[in-house]
C-alpha cells in the first residue's frame, strides 16, 4: 500500500459523487451517510499520505504505466500532503455540518453530488504533475462551485453566480492561453520537463508574457486585488458549508497553491515576479481590510476579510525567502481553520435567527453558547491575539518581512492587523454581546452535528500554535517549505524518483 | 404554431418534417454508434459519437414535440445512464488499478487497425458515449421544461 | 500573422463581454473567447507540409501535424460546453426571477 494511494484521492470523490447521484434520490439518508463516509476516508488517507512522504520522500506515480514526459504523472511530495490534509479536514467537517444545515434546502442529494465533484477537482489540482491535467481539474472544481453558489435559487444568489461564472471563465481562458504558449515554447506538458527545458534554453520574452497571463488567471481564482470583485458577491450567497469550503480551501487550492507551484517550481522565481506578488498581496491586505469596516451583512464582512488574509498569504509566499514561505504556508493552514469556523458560525446564526444583518442581532451568546464561544475563539484568532494560532502566523510574516528588509511592508502588515481586530470586535459586540432583542427571544441552539464541527475547529484554532514546536515543525511545515524553496530543482527530484 | 395547414397534431412541426424525421432518426443513431465503435481507428471517439447520439433524440423532440420524445427516453432514464456511464469509466480505470497502474491497458491488444484491438480504449469510448449522450439530452430536457414554466406566468 | 488574427478574435470577445448589456450577448461573448483560445491552440500544432495525424493500414508514415493539441482542444471544447449549459440555465432562472435580461436592472448586490 505504498504509492497506489495517490490515484485514490481522485477516484474516491469522483466515484462517490456519481454513486450518490444514482442512489441518493431513492434511499432516504443514503446521501448523508455515504458522502460523510467518503470525506472521512479521504481525510484518513491524507494523514496516511503525510506519513508516507516523511518515510519515502517524493513519490511519483505513472498513470497507466506510461513513463513521463510521455504520460501523465501524479506527484506526492510534502507540499502536496500538507495541502491535502488542510483540504480534507475542512471538507470532512463541512459535510458533518451540512447533515443538519441542508435540511432547509430541497434536493440534498444534488448538493452532495456537486460537493464531492468540487472536492475531486481540488484534490486533483493538488495531486497532479501535468499542466493540462491541472487545467482540467481546475475546471471541474470551478464549474461545480459556480453551480453550488446558485444552489438556493433566490434573486441574489443567481445574480452572484452569474457574475462569478463570467469572471471565472475569462480567467480560465487566460490560463488556457498561457498553457498553449508554454507548450509552443517548450513542446511538453509535464511540469518537471518544462522546468528542465526552461533551465536549458533560458527564459525568453514569451515566458514573461506567460507568467503575466498565469498571474491574471490564477490571481482571479485566488481573489488578489485587482481581480477580487466576484468574491464579496459569491461567498455570502452560497449556503454556509459551501461558503466555508469556498473561502477556506477553494481559493487556496485553485489559486494560491497553483501560483506557488508554477512560479516556484516550473517557471522560476525572479525578482520582478517576487515584487509583483508582494505589492499585490499588500494591496489585498489594505483594500480588503478597509472595505470590511463598513459592512452590515455578516457574511459579506467575512468575505472581505478573506481577501485581506489571502493578501497576507500571498505576501508571505511572494517574498521568496525560506522564512517567508514558511510563514505564508502556516498562515494558509490557519486561515483555512478559522475562516471556515467563522463561516460555519454565521451559518448557525442564520439557521437559528433567519437573518444575516448585524443590526438586527444582539446578545446571542446567552441563547447559543457554543456558537458564541467558538465565534469568540475564531475572531480573536484571526485578529492575531496570543496564544491562538493566528498570532503565531502573523508574527512570523512580520518577522520574515523585517528579516528581508521590507520595513514599509512590515509596518503595513501590523496596521492592517490592528484594523482586523477593530472590525472583528465590532462583529462580536453587535452580534453576540449586548442586549438580547425581543424578536430573538425564541431562538434555540443549533443541532448536534453543527455544534460538533464548530467545536472541533475551535480546538484546532486553540492548539494550532503547537505546530511551531521544533519537533513538530521540522516534520510538517519545514518539509513543505523545502519543496517550494527548492525552486527549479523540482525537475531533478521528479526525474530521480521515477521507478 | 397550431394554425398551419396539414398539421393534424397540436404539437411538433409540419407533416413534411415529421415524415423526413421518421426516415432519418434511425440512421443518425446508427452513424453515432459507428463513430463510437471505430474511435480507435478513425477520428471521433466517445465525445463526438455521444453528441451525435444525443442529437438524434433531440431531433425527435424538435420534430414531434416533447411528449413523444420523453416517452422514448424519460428524464430519469437519462439521469441513470449518465451516472452509469461515469461509474463504468471509473470501474475500468480501477480494474486496471488492481492489475498494475490506474488506467492500465490490461485487455489483450490484438493486431493494430482491426476493430477488436487496442485494449480498453473501445470500452472507455462506450462509457463516455453513454455519459455525454445522456448528459446532453438531460440538459436539453431541463432547459425545455424550465421554459414552459416561465411562459405560463 | 495568423496568430494575430486569433488575438483580434479574442479581443472582440472580451469587448463583447465588457460592453454589451444583454445577458445572452455576454454568454455569446464568452463563447467567442473560448473559440479564439481553442483556435490558437490548434494552430500551435501546425507543421509545414504536414498531413492529418491518422495512421491507416499499409501507409508510409510521412510528415504529420502535431496531434497532442488536437486531443487537448477536444477536452477544452467539452469544458466550454459545460460552462455554456450552466450559464444559460442560470440566465433563464434570472429571467424568471427578475423579469428582464438587462444587466443594468439586475443590481441588487451592492457595496
Amino acid at each position: 500500500m505504498n504509492h497506489e494511494l495517490i490515484p485514490l484521492f481522485v477516484a474516491i470523490p469522483l466515484g462517490s459523487a456519481f454513486i450518490v447521484s444514482l442512489l441518493g434520490k431513492k434511499l432516504r439518508g443514503f446521501a448523508d451517510t455515504f458522502s460523510n463516509l467518503a470525506t472521512f476516508s479521504l481525510f484518513s488517507l491524507s494523514l496516511l499520505s503525510f506519513l508516507l512522504t516523511k518515510r519515502l520522500g517524493t513519490i511519483v506515480y505513472k498513470v497507466g504505466g506510461w513513463i513521463p514526459p510521455i504520460g501523465i504523472c501524479m506527484v506526492l511530495d510534502s507540499l502536496t500532503s500538507f495541502m491535502l490534509v488542510t483540504i480534507n479536514l475542512v471538507a470532512f467537517l463541512a459535510t458533518i455540518y451540512s447533515i443538519s444545515y441542508m435540511e432547509k434546502y430541497t434536493a440534498k442529494w444534488k448538493f452532495y453530488t456537486l460537493f464531492l465533484l468540487m472536492l475531486a477537482g481540488m484534490d486533483g489540482v493538488i495531486v497532479t504533475g501535468d499542466m493540462f491535467n491541472l487545467f482540467v481539474f481546475l475546471e471541474i472544481g470551478a464549474i461545480s462551485s459556480y453551480a453550488l453558489v446558485a444552489f438556493g435559487v433566490e434573486h441574489e444568489e443567481l445574480e452572484a453566480s452569474f457574475k462569478y461564472t463570467v469572471m471565472g471563465s475569462i480567467a480560465s481562458s487566460f490560463i488556457l492561453l498561457g498553457i498553449a504558449l508554454l507548450y509552443s515554447y517548450t513542446s511538453s506538458l509535464n511540469m518537471a520537463d518544462i522546468s528542465r527545458t526552461l533551465a536549458q534554453r533560458g527564459n525568453g520574452q514569451i515566458v514573461f508574457f506567460v507568467s503575466v497571463l498565469f498571474l491574471m488567471g490564477f490571481g482571479l481564482k485566488a481573489a488578489l486585488v485587482p481581480f477580487h470583485a466576484w468574491l464579496p458577491d459569491a461567498h455570502p450567497s452560497a449556503p454556509a458549508p459551501i461558503s466555508a469550503m469556498l473561502s477556506g480551501v477553494l481559493i487556496k487550492a485553485l489559486g494560491v497553491y497553483a501560483l506557488a507551484r508554477i512560479f516556484f517550481n516550473v517557471l522560476g522565481m525572479t525578482a520582478t515576479t517576487s515584487s509583483i506578488l508582494m505589492v499585490l498581496g499588500t494591496a489585498s491586505m489594505i483594500i480588503g481590510g478597509l472595505l470590511a469596516l463598513g459592512q452590515e451583512d455578516i457574511k459579506r464582512l467575512f468575505a472581505y476579510s478573506s481577501i485581506s488574509q489571502i493578501g497576507y498569504v500571498v505576501f508571505g509566499i511572494g517574498m521568496g525567502t525560506t522564512f517567508g514561505i514558511l510563514a505564508g504556508l502556516f498562515h494558509l493552514f490557519n486561515h483555512a481553520t478559522f475562516k471556515s469556523l467563522l463561516f460555519l458560525n454565521s451559518g448557525s446564526i442564520e439557521y437559528a435567527t433567519g437573518t444575516r444583518d448585524l443590526r438586527k442581532m444582539g446578545g446571542l451568546t446567552s441563547k447559543m453558547p457554543v456558537t458564541g464561544y467558538s465565534s469568540l475563539v475564531g475572531s480573536l484568532s484571526i485578529s492575531g491575539v496570543p496564544p491562538l494560532n493566528g498570532f503565531w502566523s502573523k508574527l512570523l510574516i512580520i518577522l520574515a518581512a523585517i528579516e528581508a528588509k521590507h520595513f514599509i511592508f512590515a509596518s503595513i502588515a501590523v496596521l492592517v492587523s490592528i484594523l482586523t481586530l477593530v472590525y472583528y470586535l465590532k462583529v462580536q459586540r453587535l452580534a453576540f454581546f449586548g442586549e438580547l432583542k425581543d424578536s430573538l427571544r425564541g431562538i434555540k441552539e443549533v443541532p448536534l452535528t453543527m455544534k460538533l464541527s464548530m467545536i472541533v475547529l475551535s480546538i484546532i484554532c486553540i492548539f494550532g500554535g503547537l505546530l511551531l514546536i521544533p519537533g513538530i515543525q521540522k516534520n510538517f511545515l519545514n518539509l513543505a517549505t523545502e519543496v517550494l524553496a527548492n525552486g527549479t530543482n523540482y525537475a531533478q527530484t521528479i526525474f530521480g524518483s521515477i521507478k | 404554431m397550431a394554425n398551419k395547414p396539414f398539421n393534424s397534431d397540436k404539437q411538433g412541426m409540419t407533416l413534411i418534417v415529421k415524415t423526413i424525421t421518421r426516415l432519418t432518426v434511425g440512421l443518425i443513431l446508427l452513424y453515432g454508434i459507428y463513430i463510437v465503435l471505430h474511435g480507435h481507428l478513425s477520428p471521433g471517439g466517445g465525445f463526438a459519437g455521444g453528441v451525435i447520439i444525443a442529437l438524434s433524440f433531440i431531433h425527435l423532440m424538435l420534430a414531434f414535440g416533447k411528449d413523444l420524445a420523453l416517452k422514448k427516453l424519460s428524464e430519469s432514464l437519462a439521469s441513470f445512464f449518465e451516472s452509469f456511464g461515469a461509474i463504468m469509466f471509473l470501474t475500468i480505470a480501477l480494474l486496471g488499478f488492481m492489475g498494475g497502474y490506474f488506467f492500465f491497458n490490461f485487455i489483450f491488444k490484438g493486431k493494430p487497425f482491426n476493430l477488436f484491438s487496442a485494449g480498453i480504449i473501445p470500452l472507455c469510448n462506450i462509457a463516455i458515449c453513454f455519459k455525454v449522450g445522456a448528459g446532453l439530452f438531460a440538459v436539453f430536457v431541463a432547459l425545455i421544461l424550465l421554459k414552459i414554466t416561465v411562459k405560463k406566468e | 500573422m495568423i496568430y494575430l488574427m486569433c488575438l483580434i478574435l479574442f479581443c472582440v470577445g472580451i469587448y463583447c463581454i465588457l460592453v454589451k448589456k444583454n445577458l445572452i450577448k455576454i454568454i455569446i461573448g464568452i463563447g467567442i473567447v473560448e473559440y479564439a483560445v481553442n483556435l490558437f491552440f490548434i494552430l500551435v500544432g501546425y507543421r509545414v507540409q504536414g498531413r492529418a495525424p491518422i495512421l491507416a493500414k499499409e501507409q508510409v508514415v510521412q510528415n504529420m501535424v502535431d496531434p497532442l493539441p488536437q486531443a487537448l482542444v477536444l477536452t477544452a471544447i467539452v469544458i466550454g460546453l459545460a460552462v455554456t449549459a450552466l450559464i444559460v440555465a442560470i440566465a433563464m432562472r434570472i429571467y424568471e426571477k427578475y423579469g428582464t435580461f438587462d444587466i443594468t436592472k439586475i443590481r441588487r448586490l451592492k457595496g
